[in-house]
């Protein structure tokens, strides 16, 4: 055999093992931690690109008007004039798309109207509100107040 | 002794050196690069919610919107904004009655005991997108971060479900999504304000109560009332940072 132990070789062995840990530690996170983690922050960036990916689904005002543009002029000037379509007519941005899936729903006006106009405590006096119980009997809304141009005065010509 | 010195310097320089290429790979080679879409910049942008008090009614046609928007599960403790009702005795603002039934979903119903010196308002809530969010400081495994633009989003498909960041929110706008087990909360709908859109809560309301801002916009006219009006932030002594900005807020409002 060879001569004595060499004086280093507690040293080599200690510094093999500390490679194939870190080798080992390298090839697990490569494995586990995705590519683009870190870009922007500790997160990982193409997240950011799958929040953008979701589907829309209200269309927006703009859309609305590129077709409607006559309920646009017949709503200035009245109380209503700054709701955005949407709010009462529901998510319709595939209707704006052009597709058949999403068509625009009949509205219950009297479910519709009272969501805002029923009288409760805490909403501004200066919102028009009222007693169901009182107000119009059982009939639809618009049979008086037409969602458009709301006061009665408005709809006389 | 001189030698020393010598040896010492030229291996603390190859150090520095070193660990700076390493770093430099690191940054270049290992950690990928950034994919920006070429139709939005998200660091011209920093995004915020302006809510005015006195405007809101309690109609709860944001909480419908959000649900429909971003596909939320109508069941209880699944909200990614809600409306609260605060009933306010005015000498006694420490104990407020605050009641927002399902979320205010179905809006509310008129108050059993009317009148009585009590003041009464509705508090829309939703994420604040905290500059210096909790609910991003708690997470393990960076699956939940503040973006570029100022949105406090989650990464779906690295959370765990380890609920410390339900728990870190003071303001209680994280849940978990029964469906994946993850958790989930108000995007600042991302897929619309990245498009020129506003969100589906902002769209929905019906008296402009809520609107968005871009604090990095000083054109934007809610930028402007927010300079120009005393305006309030939920828990500011937490430091988080908020920018949900409240105008009118009661003192009694948590």
């Amino acid at each position: 055999m060879a001569g004595p132990p060499s004086n280093f070789q507690h040293v080599y062995r200690v510094a093999g093992l500390f490679a194939v840990g870190l080798a080992a530690f390298i090839v697990v996170r490569w494995a586990l931690v995705p590519a683009d983690f870190g870009v922007y922050g500790f997160y990982r960036a193409g997240a950011l690109a799958d929040a953008r990916a979701i589907p829309v689904k209200y269309g927006g005002q703009a859309a609305c008007l590129d077709c409607h543009s006559e309920v646009e002029e017949s709503r200035k000037g009245v109380r209503h004039e700054k709701i955005r379509c949407e709010a009462c007519h529901g998510p319709l941005a595939g209707h704006a798309a052009g597709s058949d899936d999403t068509k625009p729903q009949a509205l219950n006006p009297r479910l519709l109207c009272l969501q805002c106009h029923t009288q409760l405590q805490g909403k501004p006096s200066v919102l028009p509100q009222i007693v169901p119980a009182d107000h119009g009997g059982d009939g639809p809304c618009t049979e008086c107040h037409k969602p458009h141009r709301p006061t009665i005065q408005g709809n006389r010509p | 002794m001189d030698q020393d010195r010598r040896a010492f310097l030229t291996d603390t320089g190859r150090f520095i050196v070193l660990t700076g290429a390493a770093a430099l790979a690191w940054d270049y080679g290992v950690a990928g690069q950034a994919t920006s879409p070429p139709d939005y910049d998200a660091h011209a942008h920093w995004w915020g919610m302006l809510i005015d008090i006195d405007k809101c009614i309690g109609c709860g046609n944001c909480v419908r919107a959000c649900k429909a928007e971003n596909d939320v599960l109508n069941e209880p403790g699944c909200f990614r904004t809600w409306v609260e009702r605060y009933q306010v005795d005015p000498l006694d603002l420490e104990h407020p009655t605050v009641d927002s039934p399902n979320g205010a979903y179905d809006g509310f119903t008129e108050i059993d005991r009317p009148g009585g010196g009590v003041k009464v308002f509705f508090v829309p809530k939703m994420c604040n997108h905290c500059a210096h969010s909790p609910c991003v400081q708690v997470c393990p495994v960076g699956a939940t971060f503040e973006s570029p633009d100022g949105v406090v989003l989650v990464d779906k498909d690295r959370c765990l479900g380890c609920r410390y960041c339900v728990q870190a929110c003071p303001y209680g706008c994280r849940y978990i999504d029964p469906r994946t087990h993850t958790a989930d909360k108000c995007t600042l709908c991302y897929h619309r304000i990245t498009k020129g859109l506003t969100t589906a809560c902002c769209e929905a309301c019906p008296t402009g109560a809520r609107q968005l801002v871009d604090l990095k916009n000083p054109k934007d006219p809610v930028h402007e009332f927010i300079r120009t009006h005393k305006i309030h932030v939920l828990k500011p002594q937490l430091a988080t940072g908020a920018k949900l900005y409240y105008n009118a807020l009661d003192g009694s409002v948590r």
